[in-house]
């Protein structure tokens, strides 16, 4: 399987509260909130990390979970947040410069 | 020789709303006499002995050309640096930079007051602020903001509020960040209690979202849910992605600072007792 690269979309808009990301998509003002395994991913979604070497050196160091499982779910959950115009992705590395999320705090 | 021009005399009133005083000028001594009862409590001097002098300046013209249905959607937008507002009953505009800006409007004052609060939030927004669909009240010295959609019960608790409560509005609450902290302010922008605010102002110290149930009961809510029930009360017209962000981090950085609890109230007096 090839590799998938992940950035944020730099119109939207995000905060962490509690660990957990609230992000407001720039496209329609729509309001995402993700769990704490998905704000580490979108944390380090820099479009340079590829996909599985998020999973393998964050998810699978904060969490005890199996590291294909983890990969299969945040393949599914980056291409679900793709979708909703909030990530980008590619099998490409991403150039960063017009593409990541300005976070506050 | 006759006179070429004829000078028109101009009429203005300050009116505060959150302590910011903006001055409106028309030449219809009517339409003052009319904006003077409307926001009765909430006029300013004119001399600049108050706290602080005009931070806006809107020269009104009357006219009932070009006007239709006042139900009509609002549209702001910013060209150039000047905001354009736009509804069936009005045009304005207003450029940040120099303070000054123009309204045509037929003489209904409710056309003016859906300007004010469009400038105000627009004011608020650059500054963490906010206008909340909020019923909000001075309570032991602390503000608490009620946030609700229509029949959630802002009329119906700030109709509950026992004598030593101050009502700072049962519609649109006002949110000003003022240091590290909030400040709730009185607004004249009222919801079916028909009365004005107190203008006064305290110190924000609890939102609470609106339920009514078969009991008194208040629960806290998890951070996501407040940051949604918030923004979804929050009084905001501009299409501006930029402002939109600005207003989120706004909302996001008020639901880390103060409570937001769920508050279910059975409609009587006794919920009084639950909010300190």
């Amino acid at each position: 399987m090839s590799k998938l690269y992940v950035v944020r979309d730099a119109r939207s808009a995000v905060r962490v509260l509690d660990g957990e990301a609230m992000v407001m998509s720039g496209r329609d003002s729509t309001l995402f909130s993700l769990n704490k395994t998905a704000t580490i991913i979108w944390q380090a979604a820099d479009g340079q990390t590829s996909l599985d070497e998020i999973v393998g050196s964050q998810v699978c160091q904060e969490y005890d979970v199996e590291y294909a499982s983890a990969l299969q779910d945040a393949e599914n959950m980056a291409r679900e947040l793709a979708g909703h115009g909030i990530l980008q992705i590619s099998e490409q590395p991403i150039s960063q410069a017009r593409t990541l999320a300005g976070e506050s705090r | 020789m006759p006179h070429l021009a004829t000078e028109v005399d101009c009429f203005s009133l300050v009116i505060e709303i959150g302590g910011i005083p903006i001055r409106v000028n028309t030449a219809s001594q009517e339409f003052l006499r009319t904006l003077q009862v409307r926001y009765a409590g909430f006029i300013g001097s004119q001399d600049g002995t108050w706290d602080s002098l005009p931070q806006m300046e809107f020269d009104v013209e009357l006219s009932d050309a070009g006007f239709g249905n006042p139900e009509a959607g609002v549209k702001v937008s910013q060209t150039d640096g000047i905001w354009h507002m736009q509804r069936g009953d009005f045009h304005a505009e207003w450029e940040p930079k120099t303070r000054h800006g123009k309204i045509r409007q037929s003489a209904n004052p409710y056309s003016i007051d859906a300007i004010l609060r469009i400038v105000h939030t627009l004011a608020l927004a650059r500054q963490g602020g906010m206008l909340l669909h909020a019923a909000s009240a001075i309570h032991h010295g602390n503000a608490c903001v009620f946030a609700g959609v229509s029949g959630a019960g802002k009329t119906t608790i700030s109709r509950l509020a026992p004598h030593d409560v101050t009502l700072l509005t049962d519609e649109i609450s006002y949110v000003r960040k003022i240091d590290s902290g909030y400040v709730c302010f009185g607004t004249p922008f009222t919801g079916e209690l028909a009365k004005l605010g107190e203008n006064v102002s305290g110190p924000l110290e609890a939102v609470y979202l609106l339920a009514q149930g078969p009991e008194n009961k208040i629960e806290p809510v998890p951070v996501p849910d407040a940051v949604r029930s918030v923004l979804a009360n929050v009084l905001f017209f501009a299409e501006d992605p930029e402002l939109v962000r600005q207003v989120f981090h706004s909302v996001c950085e008020l639901v880390d600072r103060v409570p937001v609890s769920r508050l279910t109230f059975v409609p009587d007096s006794r919920v009084w007792e639950m909010i300190r």
